[in-house]
């Protein structure tokens, strides 16, 4: 029984002296991404249910992969290498922006080596955009995503709203007695005359002997 | 590009012997407020309350009332 997709059977392959011909390949799922993730649990769960049935949940290079066996993954994001963030909290993220440079650039690089006095203006914003994606004031301009939040939540409440009445309808029991005017009338009377809270509370502010409110 | 060379100690006692005084201040100022805003008017209410009160009389209502449960109202 095929547990996993195969092109997520075999990790990437890198060369290593321990086993016989040369090269080592990571076993089992090397997960990555969420489509990743979405090929393995369908991946699992076709071989449980009916294949037709999984059909529409799996993504189509799934339903490809599935054919086609695919030894390399193409573009899997390796998680276990030092990655690049644009984020406010860390000015100098784990590894450079650009990775391959081409010959200009290396160029630029070894220029970068000697005094920087050197470097014309072009120069230096040309070798800041290779370690960086995006400046500090490209990071934070202000987008609109907060009016996709705020509506979200409105429209959840809204909908709440619509459970709860369909509640108020169908699932709420009698209305206790004691909310009724007469009993809740019956109930103050009472507390006067046990006289709840006399000095500085609900007593206080009834006159005994004028027999109404203050 | 010789800018003069920031502060770079002593910034949290700054922040403190501005900060404390003005704290301990309103701090206090609070507590007085809520003395003589609260306390003694409640003290004086309370005061007055039991100096015009009549254990008796009232214990009398409350029995006419009906709220008690070991004796009735002089009626039953």
């Amino acid at each position: 029984m095929q547990l996993y997709p195969q092109s997520i059977r075999t990790g990437p392959q890198f060369s290593s002296p321990f086993l016989p011909g040369g090269t080592a390949t990571v076993l089992g799922p090397v997960p990555v991404d969420g489509k990743q993730m979405l090929q393995l649990i369908a991946g699992r769960v076709s071989s449980l249910v009916a294949r037709r049935a999984t059909l529409a949940l799996t993504t189509s290079s799934a339903r490809m992969a599935s054919h086609a066996p695919d030894p390399e993954v193409t573009e899997a994001v390796d998680m276990s290498r030092p990655m690049y963030w644009d984020r406010l909290d860390t000015p100098l993220p784990d590894k450079l922006y650009k990775d391959e440079l081409s010959a200009a650039e290396k160029s630029l690089k070894e220029k970068e080596k000697g005094p920087w006095s050197q470097l014309t203006n072009e120069e230096k914003i040309a070798l800041y955009r290779l370690s960086f994606h995006q400046t500090y004031a490209e990071m934070n301009q202000p987008k609109s995503e907060w009016k996709t939040v705020v509506g979200g939540i409105f429209f959840f409440v809204g909908f709440t709203a619509l459970v709860v009445w369909w509640q108020r309808v169908y699932v709420y029991p009698p209305r206790p007695r004691t909310f009724d005017d007469e009993w809740q009338a019956k109930q103050l009377q009472r507390m006067l005359d046990m006289r709840i809270n006399p000095i500085e509370g609900f007593s206080s502010k009834w006159d005994y002997e004028k027999g109404q409110w203050k | 590009m010789s800018l003069p060379k920031p502060l770079m100690r002593g910034l949290l006692g700054k922040r403190l012997r501005f900060h404390l005084p003005i704290a301990f201040g309103l701090s206090l100022v609070a507590a007085i407020a809520f003395k003589y805003g609260v306390t003694e008017p409640r003290k004086k209410a309370y005061a007055d309350f039991y100096k015009q009160y009549d254990a008796v009389k009232e214990f009398n209502a409350m029995k006419e009332a009906g709220v008690f449960e070991s004796v009735q109202p002089s009626g039953e």
